[in-house]
């Protein structure tokens, strides 16, 4: 349980190349070619769409219209430590550091049209969806007037039931077809239903198998470090409507489960505990915050966050049904429930939560809901102060303090289960 | 057994001499946390208290938040686990602890075993933490310690209002320039701590018996707010800034012990 104080030095081994068979560098080539698809496409004079993480990709994809994901560009520029300058450049601007730091560093960008840590192609059209916050709606229309541009919108209200009602289904089916007909009229593409079909076929295959990866943290140990799902997932935001990503899941799932069959894991350490993390990953302190944990021997075996994005249906009506199920789009009960099934499915020893300033939404109802999956799954449960993208947000100290706190009561409690 | 605990925190840096787990022979504090020569000073003023020399010491063991930097222990524990057991040594059926230090305010469940259960924290904020409490009193030109008595003359504690110890301190320069007195004043800023924390408290789940810890517990008017707000008997004791230092000395003794099992 007591730290020993002088801890040995890492030694670091010279990174292997990639092997090109395998996930990591299958998804990697997805996510980095998504940039560039765009890019290029813009180029050739084709129309890109900026698009909403949890909009139906099934739309662009099959009309065949480029795609990028402000949300996804704001990580990476996060991550390689521009978040700060970004946001400040929006906030020079007159938008509060109170407001999303993904929408500050967006906003930013399309002022300022580059960012050498992550550039983007500009857009032609925005494609938004409210089903992961309603502050997409504000960032998107000022988008929208800053760069002269149509916004197409697609209301998925947070849903106060438990399930979702058909009501719903035809007031978002109806929306559905309404971008898609706007989409035909603003930049002359045909929608097919065969090409839709396929798409539809390859978002479910990713999502299966992305899902069914994430799943094999049920072993314990579990044959992957939960950090490395936030990288892979990045796929399944940007590119899960494609052919590719459903056979580099597949190999991602393969992986996995060769491990476990060999008792082996991408985490490197002993695991000695594992918990849920809940929230977006605090991408400025990624290296931080994952350390934190793995110096201990924790493993963040599951988050919602990762599941977030595997979208499996068999027909329109529950593809729809899907969208409107989203993590920050269901009520309390629900969210709840969803995370004290992935608790006992992984046998989750604690839960670590990221109250993430950029997130109300999210963060908002997370005192009260990680008090309630603490105690139906009577596991001790911790905060820590961060953002998603502004480093300004965040104190290693402090959350250095709190994963150890975690860390000794779930070794407490092992000892105790022992005795 | 002689094991030493030894709490760095962010003002203050305090040590623990502890005799086979059950009897504290010395204690040293200093004001000066990490980064200062605090620790230094305490285990200086510890070792003239006792006859002992620090060869006497089975195991040490060093927490609070310059627990990192320190190299002269054994091993390092979170202020957290040690500030249960400290409690827990002088409330042997403590079951909620309430700690305010310099720069954070934690709220400590232990099971009915004594075993640390939960806990929740202030976040990055100072409100509601001791050096909100040096801030104004700095404003007010009071020693810190002389606090507790001002307040007790209170008869209406302003209202400070702002949680930001920024603006607050801006608040309170105004209220003294509009006439309002040093001792509601005082008084008033430390019912705006209690507020900060009894609301930590619900969170955690408040379950008697309650104790305080950390430099703020000394500050009667602190603890009584704090319980007025709680409606439940909150208790002090003397060594209450030590808590930590006693839990990392404790911690050392139970791990000696299952070594040498």
């Amino acid at each position: 349980m007591a730290e020993e104080v002088k801890k040995p030095e890492e030694v670091k081994k010279p990174r292997k190349p990639l092997d090109p068979n395998s996930a990591k560098y299958k998804l990697g080539k997805i996510a980095s070619d998504a940039f560039a698809t765009a890019i290029e496409a813009k180029k050739q004079g084709r129309p890109v769409a900026w698009v909403s993480s949890n909009f139906p990709v099934e739309i662009p994809e099959t009309l065949g219209l480029a795609t990028a994901y402000p949300e996804n560009q704001a990580a990476g520029i996060a991550a390689r430590g521009a978040g700060e300058r970004m946001c400040e450049v929006a906030e020079a601007d007159g938008y509060s550091n109170d407001i999303c730091a993904y929408a500050r560093i967006s906003l930013a960008y399309a002022k300022l049209k580059e960012c050498p840590e992550q550039d983007v192609a500009m857009p032609d059209v925005l494609l938004c969806c409210n089903n992961i916050c309603n502050c997409m709606i504000k960032w998107y229309e000022n988008l929208s007037i800053d760069l002269g541009i149509p916004m197409i919108m697609l209301d998925i209200p947070f849903n106060p039931d438990y399930e979702v009602s058909d009501a719903e289904v035809a007031y978002v089916t109806g929306q559905f077809w309404d971008a898609v007909h706007q989409l035909e009229d603003l930049f002359g593409l045909k929608w097919d239903d065969d090409r839709f079909q396929q798409v539809t076929g390859f978002s479910c295959r990713s999502s299966r198998a992305w899902l069914e990866a994430t799943a094999q943290a049920k072993y314990t140990p579990s044959p992957f470090n939960g950090f490395d799902l936030l990288n892979h997932m990045a796929v399944m935001v940007t590119a899960r409507g494609k052919e590719e990503a459903g056979e580099a899941m597949e190999t991602l799932l393969k992986e996995y489960k060769e491990n476990h069959e060999k008792g082996e894991s991408t985490f490197r350490v002993e695991e000695k505990h594992r918990i849920m993390f809940e929230g977006i990953a605090c991408w400025p302190y990624l290296r931080a915050t994952s350390r934190g944990l793995k110096d201990r021997g924790i493993n963040m075996v599951t988050t919602i966050y990762a599941d977030a994005f595997g979208f499996d249906y068999n027909s329109f009506d529950e593809m729809i049904r899907a969208y409107c199920s989203v993590p920050n789009a269901i009520n309390l009960e629900k969210s709840r429930d969803k995370r004290v099934k992935l608790c006992k499915d992984n046998n989750v020893e604690g839960l670590l939560v990221h109250t993430n300033r950029s997130c109300k939404l999210w963060s908002g109802f997370m005192a009260e809901m990680s008090r309630q999956i603490g105690k139906e799954c009577n596991i001790p449960v911790t905060s820590f102060d961060g953002d998603q993208a502004d480093p300004r947000n965040f104190s290693e100290a402090q959350y250095d303090t709190r994963v150890q706190g975690l860390c000794e009561i779930m070794e407490s409690n092992k000892e105790a289960k022992e005795a | 057994m002689i094991t030493l605990g030894i709490d760095i925190g962010s003002t203050t840096s305090k040590c623990v001499l502890l005799k086979d787990g059950q009897e504290i022979i010395a204690s040293g504090l200093r004001v000066g946390g990490l980064g200062t020569e605090g620790p230094e000073e305490a285990l200086a003023d510890l070792w003239k208290l006792t006859d002992l020399d620090p060869s006497a010491v089975t195991r040490t063991i060093v927490t609070g938040y310059g627990r990192n930097k320190y190299e002269g222990a054994d091993g390092e524990v979170s202020e957290l686990t040690c500030h249960a057991l400290g409690g827990r040594f002088i409330f042997p059926d403590l079951r909620t602890l309430i700690d305010i230090g310099g720069q954070d305010a934690k709220i400590i469940s232990l099971n009915e075993s004594g075993r640390m259960s939960n806990f929740v924290m202030n976040d990055k904020c100072a409100a509601g933490t001791g050096r909100f409490l040096d801030v104004m009193a700095n404003i007010l030109r009071m020693d810190i310690n002389d606090l507790e008595a001002c307040a007790a003359q209170s008869e209406k504690p302003a209202s400070i209002s702002s949680t930001c110890t920024v603006f607050a301190e801006s608040e309170v320069i105004s209220q003294l320039a509009n006439g309002v007195s040093r001792p509601d004043l005082v008084a008033g800023i430390c019912e705006s701590v209690a507020s900060r924390v009894s609301a930590l408290a619900r969170r955690a789940g408040v379950v008697p018996r309650v104790c305080m810890s950390g430099g703020v517990a000394r500050n009667g008017a602190v603890r009584s707010a704090l319980s007025k707000s709680l409606e439940v008997d909150i208790d002090f004791d003397p060594m209450a800034q030590y808590f930590g230092a006693i839990g990392a000395a404790l911690y050392g003794y139970r791990q000696a012990l299952k070594q040498n099992s």
